[in-house]
């Protein structure tokens, strides 16, 4: 009964989708039969699974809407969807080494990522209320059952039931606010709202709805006031799992909020643009003046990540396609550096273990002078410093929100960026001049050759990705206008 | 009295009465046993309805799975629901305020409720009296909304896989049945023919 699936071909825009689907229940399988010694073969298995169906979405683009209108492929989904399984791709080889220490060394923690990922590849390509809400819990189950995946450890079982227990509150949020969106335009089509809204125009229910659902995907994005699970989840969980929380999901909530305030809230922007203000500022202020008190580097990263989506957020906050393609290019960089950072927290250890606290990074430039080096100019990068990454990435943002007449927001935001200098500096102090204490074990070869490629992208980005990478967002941005 | 209206009014009366037996029965296997009882008497409401795919949805999943998940808590655990349950009729009169005044509050709503003429045929899929219900959920559940269908599919996928990941422990000093050994074995590894000369032992 009318269904626009007619053949095969006609999937087209969804044969990423349909391969991570399937590439999933195959590894599932293979991993229940292959004995448990074995179990890395299907982490490697889902790496190159990633990594192919990123290059389908990349190389092979099929766009359109399918499935009676819930399912979108635009340039905007396919950049974001590169990014997104990018991210998961690259936090799966970060979980590789000593992952029986991590509890990563189970085969189902792959098949999880691998179906996260599909879904946060559903949101990115959400074109209905109700794909949004399947993709989105999709993705957020996963996430909670990866958040608590080392079961015997106290902190990680603790930080999988608070994330439960808060993720289902913000479902409960996104959904309540989804109602009131069907409820007060009759549609749950993001096209056909954007039609009933130009139609009948804003009204306070509609209004309702549309905070509410900003609200559950504020707290996917760990925006600020939904950001409070997000330094005792970052910490509880194993760092391998934190690399990949911090990384893709922002990626996919990120595209999700883009599509709805650029796309189907279009006719009441100046109401969203409140919203994404408020969020902006308080993510930047509180994430710059909170972390500067941390002694838990994991969570540093938690608040470093909620002020990042802020400064993200000041690109959103414009309202107009450079904003887009700022917000586009921010999570790109976010990403690399995230990614790099990561692998350079997991590299370092000590005979204790694994560094927990910033303290414990005393004397890291003396005997493991590559990976602080690394770790030093990701720390300069996420402050903003030209010319590296960072830099650029706020820039596009700032530019944005200038363009759009939004000096407070853009002054408030370079400032809160000046203040954060101060606990990135710190870290970067703690390497350098502080004596080494204890002597760091040697560091795995793939986590080597990931820390160089951050390192190396993050460094040269002017002169190498910079370039495409604009290309590629501003298509990706203009799909939307 | 027409046939229809003498089954609802049996279904109801039978529903209302084990729904009251459910909580004030002593014995919870009781207690359990009237709610499938009003599950069934629910779904007979739901057949009269017209509704007949809820009606088998409401025995397959609630009796067959919820009430029978009730009764093995009830049996394995060992909760006094006896000393739970202490004093729990003695709320029953302000219960009956509540449900007196919410009872009063809907037959306002219901008074001043106007379903708009449109609302029907403007609905996505208009109900098509032709086709029983069971036919129209299945024309459009693996075609208008397969995507949904099958995401919603995933999702029950990542329940099981996370279920199995954070509970499920190996116990090394199980034994456990491997029929394929057993039915590999062969008379000549298992079975020694001796030939025994009478008055002799082995």
């Amino acid at each position: 009964m009318n269904s626009d699936v007619t053949d095969f071909a006609s999937l087209a825009p969804a044969y990423p989708e349909m391969l991570l689907a399937v590439g999933a229940i195959v590894l599932l399988l293979v991993g229940v039969v292959i004995n448990k010694e074995r179990s890395l073969l299907v982490s490697y298995g889902a790496v190159l699974l990633l990594l192919v169906v990123g290059s389908l979405v990349l190389f092979a683009p099929a766009e359109g809407v399918l499935f009676n209108g819930v399912f979108i492929s635009d340039s905007f989904a396919r950049y974001m969807k590169v990014l997104v399984l990018g991210g998961s791709a690259f936090s799966l080889m970060l979980a590789l080494p000593r992952a029986e220490e991590y509890g990563t060394h189970k085969f189902e923690y792959a098949i999880l990522v691998l179906l996260a990922t599909l879904g946060m590849m559903a949101m990115v390509s959400a074109n209905d209320l109700m794909s949004l809400y399947v993709g989105l819990e999709l993705q957020s189950l996963s996430l909670y059952v990866l958040a608590a995946i080392k079961r015997d450890d106290s902190r990680a079982t603790e930080a999988g039931l608070k994330y439960f227990v808060l993720g289902a509150l913000s479902s409960g949020m996104l959904l309540y606010g989804a109602s009131m969106v069907y409820g007060f335009t009759g549609h749950t089509n993001l096209q056909e709202i954007v039609i009933a809204i130009a139609d009948e125009g804003r009204s306070i229910g509609l209004i309702f709805g549309m905070v509410f659902l900003l609200s559950g995907v504020a707290f996917k994005i760990s925006a600020v006031p939904f950001h409070m699970w997000t330094p005792d989840v970052y910490e509880g969980a194993p760092t391998p799992v934190t690399a990949f929380f911090a990384t893709a999901p922002k990626v996919a909530a990120m595209a999700l909020l883009v599509r709805l305030v650029m796309d189907t809230f279009q006719g009441i922007t100046s109401d969203w643009q409140q919203v994404v203000i408020f969020l902006s500022i308080a993510s930047m202020v509180l994430a710059a003046f909170a972390a500067i008190g941390q002694k838990s580097i994991k969570r540093l990263i938690a608040y470093s990540s909620i002020g990042h989506v802020g400064f993200a957020l000041v690109g959103l906050s414009s309202g107009t396609q450079v904003g887009v393609e700022g917000v586009a290019i921010y999570m790109a960089i976010y990403v690399a550096m995230t990614v790099g950072l990561f692998a350079c927290l997991l590299s370092l250890r000590t005979e204790n273990g694994a560094v927990e606290t910033i303290d414990e990074l005393a004397g890291a430039a003396q005997k493991r002078p590559f990976v602080a080096a690394v770790m030093a100019i990701i720390m300069f990068s996420l402050i903003g410093m030209p010319p590296l990454a960072g830099f650029f990435a706020k820039w596009h943002a700032f530019l944005a929100a200038i363009d759009a007449q939004l000096y407070v927001l853009a002054v408030i935001g370079v400032l809160a960026s000046a203040v954060s200098a101060f606990y990135y500096l710190r870290v970067v102090k703690v390497m350098y001049f502080d004596e080494p204490v204890r002597d760091f074990e040697a560091v795995p070869a793939e986590l080597n050759i990931i820390i160089g490629v951050s390192g190396f992208l993050v460094v040269t980005y002017y002169f190498t990705v910079g370039g495409p990478l604009a290309n590629f967002a501003h298509t990706a941005a203009g799909s939307l206008f | 009295m027409t046939l229809p209206l003498f089954f609802f009014y049996l279904f109801a009366a039978i529903l209302v009465a084990s729904a009251l037996m459910v909580i004030s029965a002593r014995n919870p296997v009781h207690a359990v046993l009237f709610l499938i009882l009003a599950f069934f008497n629910a779904s007979g409401l739901f057949m009269l309805a017209g509704a007949e795919f809820l009606a088998l949805l409401l025995i397959v999943v609630y009796v067959g799975a919820v009430a029978v998940l009730f009764l093995f808590v009830v049996m394995m655990l060992d909760v006094d629901f006896a000393s739970l349950r202490q004093g729990f009729l003695q709320y029953a009169p302000v219960g009956v305020v509540v449900g007196v005044i919410l009872l009063l509050e809907l037959l306002l709503l219901a008074g001043s409720f106007v379903v708009s003429p449109e609302a029907a045929s403007g609905s996505v899929l208009p109900i098509d009296a032709a086709t029983d219900n069971m036919r129209a959920i299945g024309l459009v559940l693996y075609t208008r909304y397969v995507f949904l269908f099958q995401g919603a599919a995933a999702v029950l996928l990542v329940a099981m896989i996370g279920a199995i990941v954070l509970t499920l422990r190996h116990k090394t000093n199980v034994k456990r049945q491997n029929p394929v050994d057993q039915v590999a074995r062969r008379p000549s590894e298992t079975l020694e023919v001796v030939k025994v000369k009478s008055g002799q032992g082995l």
